[in-house]
């Protein structure tokens, strides 16, 4: 995205760049990436806060404990409440989807950064994991009756085929609105404050305007990465309820 | 399957046609670090981080059950000393009346025998003020009659007769009686 006129360059997708850690023009599938780089750091910045905070197994918490506990506990209420209780195996996995997704939208706002989860790529697998897993467990679990979701049995006979239409699609559209949600707004965010940082970068004194505008997105931004990372997980639950509990439709 | 691509073609080539998202020769790449990441947390999380917290929000919560059932069993403890004291305190009170009823009786018993003996002790001695009192007007009433007899004896001597005793004595007893 060029704008000519005042010189004014923008690219705010540049920052999305994937490009080989160690130099090189060559990018294979096990090429270690800026993005590999920060995966990294949020695998060592989860493991930190969660090995170190429950190492002291204090009955009276500290404060790493208290924020390892409290990630831990506000998963398992939410697994527990929205999934049922036969959801409770799925709560390590759930955990992992959290961490893993709060973590690399938090560190993505570092300025400099590199946000794993701006990569369709990235929600995209994790979205099909939510959508295989779900699939998979649930003729596990129902055999077929699996297929009864699709059914909305309190409806009226002829609108029912209908229904199982729209059902089937939209079941299959889950994936799709799952990971362009997450990736989308992490993305949108970082692009908009890129734009405003380009802005500042030519209006001499009155970049004071965008230079505000950017703190302003930037705690919006803060919001949306916790928000985004709990919408993932929480509809996580709600498509695994379909699987393991009775379907209510 | 190594999907090699020149960056200078594929990211060049994306940044000029727009999001680097859609470069589809970097997905390979992107999709095996983060499995690769998604293995070690799951790792990390289940092997590691995730039995230590349960366990220690287990052990919060026995440790706050058993101080809770402590603090029931304390409360319940209190509340049967307050009873047994307030117990003690009415058997107490109680006794208290009993003994001041007792004592008083005892009292009462002893003022009167006391009052009995005093009573005795008193009549006996007015009796014997009484008997004192006639002996010493008695004493009198033979004091005065002795003096008459003299000074009526005195007075016959005086006037020149011869004073008979027994006629002196005849008469004083007969004016002292009138």
């Amino acid at each position: 995205m060029t704008v000519a006129d005042q010189g004014l360059v923008i690219d705010p997708m540049h920052q999305f760049q994937i490009v080989p850690l160690f130099g090189g023009d060559t990018l294979t599938w096990y090429t270690p990436t800026n993005q590999t780089l920060w995966l990294g750091i949020a695998v060592a910045v989860i493991s930190l806060l969660m090995i170190v905070g429950s190492s002291s197994k204090a009955v009276i918490p500290g404060r790493t404990q208290s924020i390892s506990e409290l990630l831990y506990t506000f998963i398992h209420n939410m697994v527990e409440e929205v999934t049922g209780h036969e959801g409770a195996k799925f709560f390590p996995y759930l955990m992992v989807l959290f961490t893993f997704i709060v973590t690399s939208n938090l560190l993505g706002l570092i300025p400099g950064a590199f946000a794993p989860t701006s990569h369709i790529a990235v929600t995209a697998v994790l979205a099909l994991m939510v959508f295989l897993t779900v699939t998979l467990v649930g003729f596990y679990n129902k055999g077929i009756g699996f297929l009864g979701m699709f059914w909305v049995s309190s409806a009226p006979l002829a609108l029912r085929p209908i229904l199982a239409l729209i059902e089937i699609i939209s079941y299959f559209v889950r994936p799709l609105s799952h990971s362009i949600r997450l990736g989308g707004n992490i993305m949108a965010g970082h692009a908009v404050m890129k734009v405003f940082a380009g802005f500042a970068g030519v209006m001499g004194i009155a970049s004071i305007v965008p230079i505000a505008a950017i703190a302003a997105i930037y705690g919006l931004e803060l919001l949306v990465a916790v928000v985004q990372a709990y919408v993932f997980t929480i509809l996580t639950c709600v498509y695994l309820r379909d699987a393991v509990g009775e379907a209510h439709h | 399957m190594a999907t090699t691509e020149t960056v200078a073609g594929a990211a060049g080539e994306a940044s000029q046609k727009g999001m680097p998202q859609l470069n589809f020769a970097t997905w390979p790449n992107q999709i095996f670090w983060l499995v690769v990441a998604l293995v070690i947390i799951y790792i990390v999380l289940t092997k590691i981080a995730m039995p230590r917290i349960a366990a220690v929000l287990a052990e919060r919560k026995g440790t706050i059950g058993n101080d809770l059932a402590a603090a029931e069993e304390l409360k319940s403890k209190a509340k049967a000393a307050e009873k047994a004291y307030n117990a003690a305190l009415e058997q107490a009170r109680a006794d208290a009346t009993k003994i001041i009823a007792a004592t008083k009786a005892a009292i009462q018993k002893d003022l009167d025998v006391a009052m009995a003996a005093a009573d005795v002790q008193i009549s006996a001695k007015a009796a014997e003020s009484e008997k004192r009192i006639a002996e010493i007007r008695a004493g009198a009433v033979a004091a005065v009659s002795e003096v008459a007899r003299d000074t009526a004896g005195a007075l016959v001597e005086a006037l020149g007769g011869h004073a008979d005793a027994s006629a002196i004595e005849a008469a004083v007893s007969e004016r002292l009686k009138g």
